[in-house]
């Protein structure tokens, strides 16, 4: 990086933070509002809504905004670890959505209380006493609910202390400028990268692989970090176009960085996803084994064959084509939009990882795969694949993006929009790709 | 003997031998040395004004904005890379189309026919199991098609550049920012030039012989 050539100023108005607790405080009741009126859908029993649903989609959601946070912690845990310098302008950014994982445990709540009060059979069947079959008593010593209720208190507390160390001593920076404060998460982010990849695998099987207890996949877990990249890159960029329509950041973040959270957003949350999807399905496809296929063949024969070719194409190819050129990643308005369609497919793909089950019976009952394909494009199996989409998991899903945007809006109130004491901020303020 | 030009006769006992005249040696071209990126930035800014084209810069590092500053235009190796990356895309699904599922007559003459194996009951056109293939040669042949793209448009292997006789120039790849304005350029003259040169304040100027 040898210029001098080039000399920007931070904007003084960013040493504070920016004031949107009001616009948060709105975001918050919007999602309570949306939750309640979801609990009331579903528990009422109106609109086809069922209490037996609500805790999937609650899952949903979950899902949704938790794999958007795990990436903002790992996006500056990887900053940490490379010393990286260009991204030190947007990092405060990630840190401020990062911050949410220290209350998404608050969202767990229900479903541990689920759990707890017994029901946890509505979504984890293995849970259900009745559901217990000779698979399912094989994997007993690591699938029992106190081991489980363990392990969930493990890795939110896992995120928890991570999102406090980087987020907190970031911010104490702001006060400090003390250099030191950088090189003690350097010297700590190997650690945690280490507890954050095992939490984020564990959980991804307890949480989402262990919903169809008899199935697995050791790619599951890094299938969960590649849809929080997808989410997470997504948000950051429709935060930064958001924050430029109020004339925030428009030194400090420029084109250049926009290009990179593009290559981002192209290499790890398109590109790479996909390819741990496809390869997921294709070692499970050409294995063709009856215990691997059960969870593609609720997927990909009837209802939801629809959604999962959406995903191809719309979380792949067309992303894909658009963001293969630099001249969309540099052009703020295209990017943004990109982003939202991605947001869009990013919650596309967690209904799908979590909605659908596999009718034991069904398979049972039919010969071979053309026979079960049958029945399921009939529509009869509907119910039995967990095909039921209804206003719930829309209400949940705005409801905790809503909570997650109230989040984000508490720790903008609370510290400056760039960590403008960082040692390496002149960098990223001269950083050019070309 | 006789048929050998008059420059290279042997010379003669006793005879007065005068050096031939020459006419002025402009050389491949002018270089001028520069100690800071600024420096060189503000040179090439001028250098594109004065409307040269056979000119160049030489950097130790990446200056960034230096391309832009010289009036560089955009380059055509990401098209390159979409067509080998295409080609290969194209190419991986063709030959495993035609080697395991052709299944024609070509003019109701020649029956054409592809390898049906049946590999675990799969269909003989199977797109999942073909990815892998398709995926490989679209990254193989992008790779190829960017570093041979590259090679191409660089004009590269090059094993001689005039630059490189210059003592000064091996600086080049140390701390000194050299501008050459080749001498092939239309707008070169060696007086004008060597002036102009020097209205950007180099640490020293020379002439680069071919």
């Amino acid at each position: 990086m040898g210029h001098g050539v080039k000399s920007i100023t931070l904007g003084e108005s960013h040493q504070a933070g920016y004031e949107v607790r009001r616009f948060g405080t709105l975001a918050r009741w919007i999602g309570i509002a949306c939750v309640l009126l979801a609990a009331v859908f579903s528990f009422g029993g109106f609109l086809g809504g069922s209490a037996h649903h609500f805790f999937r989609s609650w899952l949903f959601a979950f899902v949704y905004i938790m794999t958007i946070c795990m990436g903002s912690l790992f996006f500056i845990m990887i900053q940490h670890a490379t010393k990286a310098g260009w991204s030190t302008s947007i990092r405060r950014v990630a840190e401020h959505v990062a911050f949410n994982l220290q209350w998404l445990w608050i969202l767990f709540l229900p479903l541990l209380a689920l759990v707890l009060s017994g029901y946890g059979g509505l979504v984890w069947h293995w849970m259900d006493p009745a559901h217990v079959d000779p698979i399912i008593e094989g994997k007993s010593g690591y699938l029992n609910i106190p081991f489980w209720i363990f392990r969930a208190v493990v890795f939110l507390t896992a995120f928890y202390v991570a999102s406090r160390f980087f987020v907190g001593t970031s911010i104490a920076q702001d006060a400090s400028g003390d250099p030191s404060l950088t090189m003690k998460m350097q010297k700590w982010v190997p650690a945690f990268i280490a507890v954050f990849g095992l939490s984020l695998t564990f959980a991804a099987f307890d949480w989402v692989m262990s919903i169809e207890a008899h199935w697995f996949s050791t790619m599951f877990g890094v299938y969960m970090l590649a849809m929080s990249f997808c989410g997470f890159f997504s948000t950051f960029c429709v935060i930064f176009f958001l924050l430029r329509r109020q004339n925030k950041l428009l030194n400090e973040v420029t084109v250049e960085h926009w290009q990179d959270m593009g290559k981002l957003l192209f290499g790890l949350g398109i590109v790479f996803h996909a390819y741990i999807g496809f390869s997921q399905y294709m070692l499970i496809w050409y294995a063709n084994i009856p215990e691997e296929t059960t969870y593609y063949l609720a997927r990909v024969a009837g209802p939801w064959a629809p959604w999962m070719w959406f995903l191809v194409f719309g979380h792949f190819f067309i992303p894909f084509l658009l963001l293969l050129t630099k001249h969309t990643k540099r052009c703020v308005p295209v990017m943004t939009g990109i982003a939202l369609w991605m947001l869009f497919a990013h919650a596309i793909d967690a209904y799908v990882l979590v909605m659908p089950m596999v009718p034991a019976e069904a398979l049972a009952q039919a010969d071979d795969w053309k026979d079960f394909a049958a029945l399921a494009r009939s529509g009869s199996l509907n119910d039995k694949l967990g095909y039921h989409p209804q206003i719930a998991d829309v209400l949940l899903l705005i409801g905790f993006i809503g909570f997650l945007v109230s989040g984000i809006c508490h720790s903008m109130s609370r510290a400056p929009l760039v960590a403008h004491r960082d040692p390496r901020i002149s960098e990223a303020l001269v950083f050019e790709n070309m | 003997m006789s048929t050998l030009p008059d420059i290279i006769r042997p010379v003669t006992e006793g005879e007065t031998v005068t050096e031939a005249p020459t006419v002025e040696d402009v050389g491949w071209g002018l270089m001028a040395e520069f100690e800071t990126p600024a420096q060189i930035m503000e040179a090439a800014k001028l250098a594109k004004q004065q409307g040269f084209r056979w000119w160049d810069t030489h950097t130790p590092y990446p200056v960034h904005g230096l391309d832009k500053a010289m009036g560089i235009k955009p380059t055509i190796l990401p098209l390159l890379v979409m067509g080998g990356g295409s080609t290969g895309f194209t190419v991986g699904f063709l030959l495993q189309w035609f080697t395991n599922a052709t299944n024609f007559d070509f003019w109701a003459l020649v029956p054409i026919r592809g390898y049906d194996f049946l590999i675990s009951g799969k269909p003989l056109l199977s797109i999942p199991a073909w990815i892998p293939v398709m995926f490989e040669l679209t990254i193989l042949l992008s790779a190829l098609g960017c570093v041979g793209g590259l090679l191409l448009l660089c004009g590269l292997p090059q094993l001689y550049h005039p630059t490189l006789r210059s003592t000064r120039f091996a600086r080049a790849t140390d701390d000194r920012f050299f501008l050459v304005i080749e001498a092939k350029d239309p707008k070169f003259h060696s007086e004008k030039t060597r002036s102009f040169l020097e209205s950007l304040n180099p640490l020293s100027i020379e002439m680069l012989g071919d």
